[in-house]
């Protein structure tokens, strides 16, 4: 047994704290505003301009000139703002994003993140994910543990061409919860029914386990 | 002072060779009725900054099937299939960006900053052959300032003077772009007479914009149209 993406996206909701500004990457990780958890607010920043991204709109209230960062058709919040591009990445490098949540393709166990391209196949660009994974305060990335194939995506270093160096604070994988540490993943929690030895087998970097 | 023109104006201020930034995510907020016009007009070898390149269908896609573009300057081009198929024969080159690194090297140009040092792209392909150097124990690449010949923004209201609101997440690019070009044409849905804007909500100061000609024809296509039914389920 394993977590769905639901309850992966639930595990990085529970991650978030009251006050706390995120930014959600494209995919999974947009998932996660269903999962804010009770009894706390967050501001969601879309770095196309928008703090206080609301929920999706209604049929009859969807607006062209809303959208978010993956280009999707969205609502402000109450207390929302608007700014352009050079405010919005001001906002990112700068530190003041509490926390972005990412998807990732590679996380070495140094934080280093891969998730903008695969040498040898087309490039689509990095958008804004060079600067959101290493700008914000804490990056947390969700991806799946292993390739289609099995290799493990959890790596000593790695594969594949960085996106930022030592920038990942925690993984959320279908197996568990994942620090990194600098030279070992520290296991924090692992979803019901995964074993130590799995997730072991399963990651490529060095596995320690809390307590 | 009345800086209103026609499309055939700016249009002529856009040669074979320019370089032309262009306002716009994806497709929200787009000069979109002057990049129609821009795609009959016949002019080549163009490069374009802007930080996507449209949809097949629309936007500076239209340019790119038309086989106007040299360049583009972008952060992300993953929306416009048809360039990756000109971009692997070679007849168009693509320069990345990280998107923030775009946005502060546009808004350098425009105010006479000729380069930054920036953490983002460190130790990535983003930071080969430039200088890096180290600040208060952490490394920075350095990234120069970005400026065009021409500027094609969007905004929604235009004064005679060239002062400029946008609406909602229109806004993205256009003002930085607005004051980064030799000649900055701002397309707009109403033009309004000199002191009829809230002054305290003019976003781009006058000073910035040559030329305002009112858009004539607006499709706003909605790229990724997402929407929850009323019963409250889904998302």
């Amino acid at each position: 047994m394993s977590w769905s993406r639901e309850e992966q996206a639930r595990r990085a909701g529970a991650e978030l704290k009251d006050g706390d500004i995120v930014n959600l990457g494209i995919g999974l990780p947009t998932e996660v505003a269903n999962y804010v958890p009770r009894g706390i607010q967050v501001m969601f920043h879309s770095e196309n301009g928008l703090l206080g991204m609301g929920p999706f709109p209604y049929e009859d209230e969807l607006d062209p000139q809303i959208i978010n960062a993956g280009k999707q058709t969205v609502t402000l919040a109450p207390g929302a703002s608007l700014f352009d591009s050079a405010l919005s990445f001001a906002m990112i490098r700068g530190g003041h994003v509490d926390v972005a949540i990412l998807g990732g393709l590679e996380v070495a166990q140094n934080g280093d993140l891969a998730n903008w391209m695969i040498p040898g196949k087309m490039v689509t660009g990095m958008g804004g994910a060079m600067d959101l994974a290493g700008g914000a305060k804490k990056t947390l990335v969700m991806q799946t543990h292993t390739s289609k194939t099995g290799e493990s995506k959890l790596m000593d270093r790695l594969s594949l061409p960085p996106t930022a160096l030592g920038c990942v604070n925690r993984v959320i994988t279908e197996l568990g919860v994942f620090d990194c540490c600098g030279d070992h993943f520290l296991c924090l929690e692992l979803a019901p029914g995964v074993s130590r030895e799995e997730a072991v087998a399963r990651t490529k970097g060095e596995l320690r386990f809390a307590g | 002072m009345n800086k209103v023109g026609t499309l055939e104006q700016a249009l002529a201020r856009v040669r074979d060779g320019s370089t032309i930034m262009m306002g716009g995510f994806g497709l929200c907020g787009i000069p979109e009725n002057l990049v129609r016009a821009l795609a009959q007009s016949g002019q080549k070898n163009l490069t374009i900054i802007s930080n996507n390149a449209g949809v097949d269908s629309a936007g500076i896609g239209l340019l790119i099937k038309s086989g106007q573009v040299r360049k583009m300057i972008s952060s992300y081009i993953g929306e416009n299939k048809m360039l990756e198929a000109r971009v692997i024969s070679g007849e168009i080159d693509v320069e990345l960006n990280p998107q923030g690194t775009l946005a502060e090297r546009i808004r350098c140009g425009g105010a006479g900053i000729a380069a930054f040092f920036t953490p983002t792209g460190v130790g990535t392909l983003v930071a080969e052959g430039k200088e890096v150097r180290e600040f208060d124990g952490r490394l920075y690449v350095m990234e120069r300032a970005l400026r065009a010949e021409v500027a094609f923004v969007k905004a929604y209201q235009a004064d005679h003077h060239g002062n400029l609101v946008y609406r909602k997440t229109t806004r993205n690019f256009n003002p930085v772009m607005a004051t980064a070009a030799d000649f900055v044409v701002a397309e707009v849905e109403e033009i309004v007479p000199a002191g009829s804007l809230a002054t305290e909500n003019i976003v781009t100061p006058s000073v910035f914009v040559d030329m305002v000609i009112k858009g004539e024809q607006y499709e706003k296509r909605i790229e990724k149209r997402v929407y929850r039914e009323k019963s409250g389920a889904g998302a």
